[in-house]
């Protein structure tokens, strides 16, 4: 029962996202192309609520559901792994025209070929855990 | 109803993103799907090879019941929530995707020239969906979040390394969509 409310949220994600578009790969093609706001929009207007949200829940020092206090973990420092990573995610993400959400929703919507994609991901992510003292971060 | 069936705006859709961190925070957890390929490395037994891999994966078992949720949520919208509309592309962005061998730019939510199984199982289709799905989990994990942890949590929390991130994100989609993607489909 304590994880059907995660099973909740994650229903809603998936209908937001599909219902938005952002999933579509035609809407990411379009978003680096610079020719609609669409996506822009919808990653502005989020960032622009969830500051709003964060800023709240700190200034009321608001609690979790369980009662501790609620606290987001900072980032690492750091610039080389957060820029070489980013672009070479970037290349993916415009490539697949999918990120990790969407990869599992567009699964969910019988895109069965997109199993590919999850367990090339997963390759990858391996890979990283098994190179990560040798890159440079 | 008909609202809900047509596409919903990105000042609908953006703010009921937002709402998914909210809730996530207040039920005391984050708002990224990325760590969830890391929990499946770390369940398939991925901690022989690497100390990356060896934490209690069962602490992170509710971010895979989302990614489960998230995939009912996919089913829900389109077998129940869609009326079959054409994404409104730019009319350019279509003209430009034609150019490059898409024909039918919109009227799903992905290209058949690239996830049909026709596409899929010729030797540069199955490599594209290899190289673009490893790029996207070697490069979520190095840079400690993807679209969801950083883009949006991160920013959210005005974490400067985010930034960084996001601008990667960007240095890379640009890269891809202007000059490789044009080498790949164009000819």
């Amino acid at each position: 029962m304590k994880l059907l409310k995660f099973l909740l949220v994650g229903v809603f994600f998936g209908i937001v996202l599909v219902k938005s578009e952002a999933v579509s790969w035609y809407r990411i093609f379009e978003m680096f192309k610079f020719q609609s706001f669409h996506m822009y929009g919808i990653i502005g207007s989020a960032v622009f609520l969830g500051i709003l949200f964060l800023w709240s829940i700190k200034k009321l020092k608001l609690k979790s559901i369980d009662g501790n206090a609620i606290h987001l973990p900072a980032k690492d420092k750091g610039f080389t792994r957060y820029l070489l990573g980013g672009s070479i995610f970037g290349m993916g993400w415009a490539l697949a025209g999918a990120c990790p959400g969407p990869m599992y929703i567009l699964l969910g919507t019988g895109v069965f070929s997109m199993l590919i994609v999850i367990a090339a991901a997963v390759l990858g992510t391996f890979t990283y855990g098994v190179l990560k003292d040798k890159l440079p971060h | 109803m008909d609202f809900l069936l047509r596409p919903w705006p990105w000042y609908i859709s953006g703010p009921l993103i937002s709402l998914v961190l909210l809730i996530l925070v207040y039920f005391g957890k984050t708002f990224g799907m990325s760590s969830n390929l890391r929990t499946i490395c770390s369940i398939g037994g991925a901690g022989r090879f690497s100390d990356f891999f060896r934490f209690d994966w069962k602490a992170h078992l509710w971010n895979l019941v989302v990614v489960l949720g998230a995939m009912i949520g996919g089913f829900i919208a389109v077998t129940f929530l869609s009326d079959g509309s054409v994404i409104a592309l730019n009319p350019e962005t279509v003209s430009d995707l034609r150019e490059l061998g898409f024909r039918e730019a919109g009227k799903s939510l992905l290209p058949a020239e690239i996830y049909d199984w026709k596409s899929v199982l010729s030797f540069k289709g199955l490599t594209l969906l290899i190289v673009a799905g490893f790029l996207v989990g070697f490069g979520t994990r190095y840079a400690g979040g993807c679209t969801s942890g950083h883009a949006i949590t991160g920013l959210s929390n005005l974490q400067l390394p985010s930034l960084v991130a996001v601008i990667g994100f960007f240095i890379g989609g640009l890269i891809m969509t202007h000059l490789i993607l044009p080498l790949i489909f164009g000819i």
